[in-house]
C-alpha cells in the first residue's frame, strides 16, 4: 500500500520529510501514552473497593518537563513546515506562467503561446511552471496530490502557485473548494510531458488532431470531448437529473424554455447553446452553464453534436 | 468535602415535585432546564447522526447511486451545521453545565434563572427556524464560505437565521454561567476548590460570551448581502471573500475549544473517582483550560494557509497554533498521570473517559500535520481533515459527553444505568468509530478531497471500510439508547453516592431536590482528596 501519493515534483520529497517527522513523533508520543494508559489500567485495575491509594497531587518536575519538551518539538515542526513552506511559495524567476481560470465546474489553462485547454493541463518535465490562477464565479482549490500543491482560486484577486514536475506522466488535479453541485467533478489532469512531446504539443495540435481525425468517428471524438471539457459534471448520458439537462435522448426533444416558449432540440440549439448558452436556457435549470466560444473548435462542436444525437 | 449535607432527605426531588407540560415548559430550574436541552441536543443529534449513516451510505461506491450529488451537498450542510450548532455547541455546556454548576459549587440555582429559561426558548426558536429552513435547505456546507453562500439558489438565509437565534442562546448561556461561578460559589468554595469541570465551563462560558457575536454579525453580514445586495464580501462590488473566512473562523475557532472544553472538564471529574487518586496537576489543569481558551482567539487564520492570505499571516498563525497544543499537551498528561498507582474501575463511564484520552490524543497529534505549513498544504481540504476534526469532536467531545451521561445518569434521573449493556455499547461505539474515521486519515494523505459526492476509484476500497465502520457506530450508538430509555423504567434505584465521589453534587439526594440541598453547604476541602495521605 501507497501512504503517500507518487512523488512528482521537485518539493514533494521535503514535503513528505515534514509529514513523516510529525508522523514519526507523533506516533512516538502516542505509543508514550497509549503504553501508559494501557499498562496503568491494568497493573492499577481495582483488586478491592479498599484499595490503597496515596494522595499524590502533583509535581512541580514532571509539569516542567511536560511543558518544556513538547514546546521544543512543536518549535521544531513549527520551523521544519515553515521552511519547506518558503520553498513551495517562492517560485524560480525563470518558472513559465500558465493562466487559470476556475469556474463552476471546469478548469480553463492559457499558455503563453496563446493556446488554451479545458480540463487538461500540459507542463514540460523537469521546467519549473507558475500557476497565475483566477476564479469566475464561486472559490475552487487547484490541488496536484502527486506535486503536494493546493491553492484556492478567489474571485476578484490573483492567486499563484509553483511546481517543477519532475516525472512524466499523467496526474489527476482536483478542486478541493467546496464549489457547488458539480464540485467533485470539477476534475482534470495534469499531463508532464518530455521536452520533445511538449514542444510538439506547444507547436500546434498535430497530437490532436492525429488522434482525433484518422481513427475516431465523430461520435467517439464527441465522447472524449464530452469527458475533457467537463460537461459530465452537469449534463448526464444516463437520463438523470443533473445540474444541466440530460444528454439522454436530448436530441429531438421539445424543451420549454423559461420565456415559455418551446423549442425542438436541433443540430442549431445545440451549437447555439454551446457557444451562447443564456440564449435559450431551458425551464426549470439555472443559466450557469459557462460559454465554450473560443474553447471548442467547429469540428469539435460538430463532433459533440453527433455524440448527443448517438444518445437515444 | 463538605459538612452540612443531609444524608437523607424525604422531600420530592425535582422532577417529582410537579409534573405537566407547563411545569417543563415554564420551568426556571436548572436541572428540569438542563434535561430539556438534553432531549433537545440528543434529537439533533439523532438527525445530523442519521444523515451521516445516509452520506457514507452514498459514499460506498464511487459513483452517485442513492442520493443525487445535489442532495449529497445538502446532507453535509445538515450533518455540519445540526452537529456543530445544534449539539455540540450547546452540548455539555448547556444540557450538563445547566444541571451541574449550581449542584456543584453549593448553589440553589444559576444566577439569572428566568434568562436561562429564556435561553432555552432562544434555542427552540433557532430549532423552529431551522425546521422551515429544511423545506429548501442550503447546500453551502456548515462554513456558508462567499460568494457561493451569497449565490446559491437554496434557502440559505433561514439555515443562518436560524443559527444567529441560536448564538444569543449561546451568549446569555455563558453570561449566566460567569455569574453564577462568580457570585453563587457555596461558603469555602474557593476558586482553588472549584471542581475542574467549573474551571472548564468558566473557560468556555468566556469563550461563549466573546467569541460568538462575531459569528452572529457575520451571518447577518451574509444576509444583508443576499437580500439587499450590499456587497461585504463580493469582489464586484468592492468586497472581499476571504473576509468572510476571517469573520467566520474567528469564531468558529474558538467554537472548536466552546466544544471540547467542557469535554476536558469532564474527564477531569471522572477519572479521579475512578481511580480513586487525586487529580494530578489540578492548577496546570484549570489555568490550561484558561490558556486555551485565551490563545484560542489567536489561531482562526489557521484555516485560512490556502485560502489566499499572505505568508507572513500565514507563518504567524502557524506558529500560534503551535502554542495552543502546549496547555493540551499539559492536560492530557496530568490525566495519565492521574492513573499511577489508582485503584482503577472499569466503570462504562471510565471506558469512555481513557477512549478519550486515547482519542484525542490521536485528534492533537494529527493536528500538528494540519498545523505545520508544508504539510498543511497537501492536507488542506482532504479527508486528513476530516478525520482530524471527527477525532476530536467524536473522540473528544462526544467520548467526554458519553462519559458524562453515563456518569452523572444516577444523579440527574435516581436510576442505575445497565453498566453491562453500557460496556457492550462503549465497545462498538468504540471500535466503529476507529473503523470510520481512521481510513480516513490514509484516504487524505493519498490526496482524496472532502465533500465529494463521487470520487475516483483508486479510494474505494478504503471508503468502503469508512462506510462499514459507520454501521458499527451506529450499533453501538443504538444500544447506548436502548440502555438509557431502558433505565429509566427499569434501571435500580440510584443511591445519593453510588461512586463515593466527594464532589458535592454527589452529597445531596438522586435526583436532587428541587432547591438543591437542603442548607446550603460548607466546603472545607477540595473535592479531589481521594487517597491516604502521607
Amino acid at each position: 500500500m501507497n501512504w503517500v501519493p507518487e512523488a512528482a515534483s521537485s518539493f514533494a520529497g521535503k514535503v513528505d520529510g515534514v509529514l513523516w517527522f510529525v508522523t514519526v513523533l507523533s506516533i512516538v508520543f502516542f505509543i508514550l501514552i497509549t503504553v501508559l494508559l494501557i499498562y496503568f489500567s491494568f497493573k492499577y485495575k481495582r483488586k478491592t473497593e479498599n484499595d490503597y491509594t496515596p494522595y499524590i497531587t502533583g509535581n512541580q518536575t514532571l509539569e516542567i518537563i511536560w511543558t518544556v519538551i513538547p514546546s521544543i518539538l512543536l518549535f521544531v515542526i513549527f520551523a521544519y513546515g515553515l521552511i519547506v513552506y518558503k520553498e513551495m511559495r517562492t517560485p524560480p524567476g525563470d518558472a513559465v506562467e500558465v493562466n487559470v481560470t476556475a469556474k463552476q465546474w471546469i478548469w480553463i489553462f492559457k499558455y503563453q503561446n496563446g493556446k488554451s485547454t479545458i480540463n487538461e493541463l500540459f507542463v514540460q518535465h523537469n521546467r519549473p511552471v507558475k500557476m497565475v490562477m483566477r476564479a469566475d464565479d464561486v472559490l475552487h482549490s487547484f490541488f496536484v496530490p502527486a506535486f503536494r500543491v493546493k491553492q484556492d482560486l478567489v474571485p476578484g484577486m490573483y492567486t499563484q502557485l509553483w511546481f517543477n514536475p519532475t516525472k512524466i506522466g499523467t496526474y489527476d488535479l482536483f478542486c478541493a473548494e467546496y464549489c457547488g453541485t458539480g464540485h467533485s467533478q470539477m476534475l482534470a489532469k495534469v499531463y508532464v510531458m518530455s521536452p520533445e512531446a511538449f514542444s510538439r504539443w506547444e507547436k500546434g495540435d498535430e497530437e490532436e488532431t492525429t488522434t482525433f481525425a484518422s481513427t475516431k468517428s465523430p461520435e467517439e471524438l464527441g465522447k472524449d470531448m464530452y469527458s475533457k471539457n467537463g460537461c459530465a459534471a452537469c449534463h448526464s448520458i444516463d437520463g438523470s437529473a443533473g445540474v444541466g439537462p440530460t444528454f439522454k435522448a436530448l436530441y429531438g426533444k421539445n424543451e420549454s424554455l423559461q420565456d415559455g416558449t418551446t423549442i425542438e432540440v436541433d443540430e442549431n440549439y445545440l451549437r447555439e447553446s454551446i457557444l451562447i448558452p443564456q440564449a435559450k436556457v431551458v425551464q426549470g435549470f439555472a443559466p450557469s452553464m459557462p460559454s465554450f466560444k473560443g474553447i471548442l473548435t467547429d469540428e469539435e462542436i460538430d463532433a459533440l453534436i453527433a455524440y448527443i444525437k448517438s444518445l437515444k | 468535602m463538605a459538612t452540612g449535607t443531609a444524608a437523607t432527605i424525604s422531600e420530592p426531588s425535582f422532577l417529582e415535585y410537579k409534573s405537566g407540560f407547563r411545569s417543563w415548559f415554564y420551568t426556571t430550574d436548572h436541572k428540569r432546564i438542563g434535561i430539556l436541552y438534553l432531549v433537545s441536543i440528543s434529537i439533533f443529534f439523532i438527525i445530523a447522526g442519521s444523515i451521516a449513516i445516509v452520506m457514507r451510505a452514498e459514499l460506498f461506491t464511487p459513483e452517485s447511486n442513492i442520493v443525487s450529488p445535489h442532495t449529497y451537498n445538502v446532507l453535509f450542510t445538515l450533518h455540519g451545521s445540526l452537529m456543530v450548532f445544534f449539539f455540540i455547541v450547546p452540548g455539555i455546556s448547556a444540557s450538563l453545565g445547566n444541571f451541574l454548576i449550581p449542584l456543584m459549587i453549593g448553589a440553589r440555582d444559576v444566577a439569572f434563572p428566568k434568562l436561562n429559561l429564556g435561553s432555552y426558548w432562544l434555542y427552540l426558536i433557532g430549532a423552529a427556524i431551522l425546521l422551515f429552513a429544511l423545506l429548501e435547505p442550503a447546500d453551502t456546507g456548515w462554513t456558508f464560505y462567499t460568494p457561493y453562500s451569497a449565490k446559491t439558489n437554496t434557502n440559505v438565509i433561514l439555515l443562518t437565521l436560524g443559527i444567529f437565534v441560536l448564538g444569543f442562546s449561546s451568549i446569555l448561556t455563558g453570561l449566566n454561567f460567569i455569574v453564577t461561578i462568580h457570585k453563587m460559589r457555596a461558603p469555602g468554595m474557593t476558586w482553588h476548590r472549584l471542581p475542574l469541570f467549573i474551571w472548564a465551563l468558566y473557560s468556555t462560558a468566556i469563550l461563549q460570551l466573546l467569541a460568538t457575536p462575531v459569528v452572529g454579525i457575520t451571518l447577518l453580514l451574509l444576509i444583508a448581502e443576499r437580500t439587499l445586495g450590499i456587497g461585504f464580501f463580493d469582489p464586484d462590488k468592492g468586497g472581499d471573500p476571504v473576509l468572510f473566512q476571517n469573520f467566520f473562523w474567528f469564531y468558529s475557532h474558538p467554537a472548536v475549544y466552546i466544544m471540547i472544553i467542557p469535554a476536558m472538564g469532564v474527564i477531569s471529574e471522572i477519572l479521579p473517582v475512578f481511580s480513586r487518586k487525586p487529580i494530578f496537576g489540578y492548577k496546570a489543569i484549570a489555568y490550561s483550560s484558561v490558556a486555551i481558551a485565551i490563545i484560542s482567539f489567536f489561531v482562526w487564520a489557521h484555516h485560512l494557509f490556502v485560502a489566499g492570505i499572505s505568508e507572513t499571516a500565514a507563518i504567524i498563525f502557524s506558529f500560534l497554533t503551535f502554542l495552543v497544543a502546549v496547555p493540551t499537551a499539559i492536560k492530557v498528561f496530568n490525566w495519565l498521570a492521574t492513573l499511577y498507582k489508582g485503584s482503577i474501575q472499569f466503570h462504562s463511564a471510565m471506558l469512555y473517559a481513557l477512549s478519550f484520552l486515547f482519542l484525542f490524543t490521536v485528534g492533537g497529534l494529527t493536528g500538528l500535520h494540519v498545523g505545520a505549513l508544508a504539510a498543511d498544504i497537501h492536507l488542506h481540504d482532504t479527508y486528513f481533515v476530516v478525520a482530524h476534526m471527527h477525532y476530536v469532536m467524536i473522540g473528544g467531545t462526544v467520548m467526554g459527553f458519553f462519559g458524562a451521561l453515563h456518569f452523572w445518569y444516577p444523579k440527574w434521573f435516581g436510576k442505575m444505568l445497565d453498566d453491562t449493556l453500557g460496556k457492550i455499547a462503549w465497545f462498538f461505539v468504540f471500535i466503529g468509530f476507529n473503523v470510520t474515521f481512521f481510513p480516513q486519515f490514509f484516504l487524505g494523505v493519498q490526496g482524496m478531497p472532502r465533500r465529494y459526492a463521487t470520487y475516483l476509484p483508486e479510494f474505494e476500497s478504503l471508503m468502503k471500510l469508512s462506510t462499514i465502520g459507520s454501521w458499527i457506530l451506529a450499533i453501538g450508538m443504538i444500544i447506548m439508547a436502548y440502555n438509557l430509555i431502558k433505565s429509566l423504567y427499569s434501571g435500580e434505584k440510584a443511591p445519593d453516592n453510588p461512586y463515593n465521589s466527594l464532589s458535592l453534587e454527589w452529597q445531596t439526594s438522586s435526583p436532587p431536590i428541587l432547591e438543591n440541598f437542603k442548607e446550603i453547604p460548607v466546603v472545607t476541602d477540595w473535592s479531589y482528596g481521594y487517597g491516604k495521605k502521607g
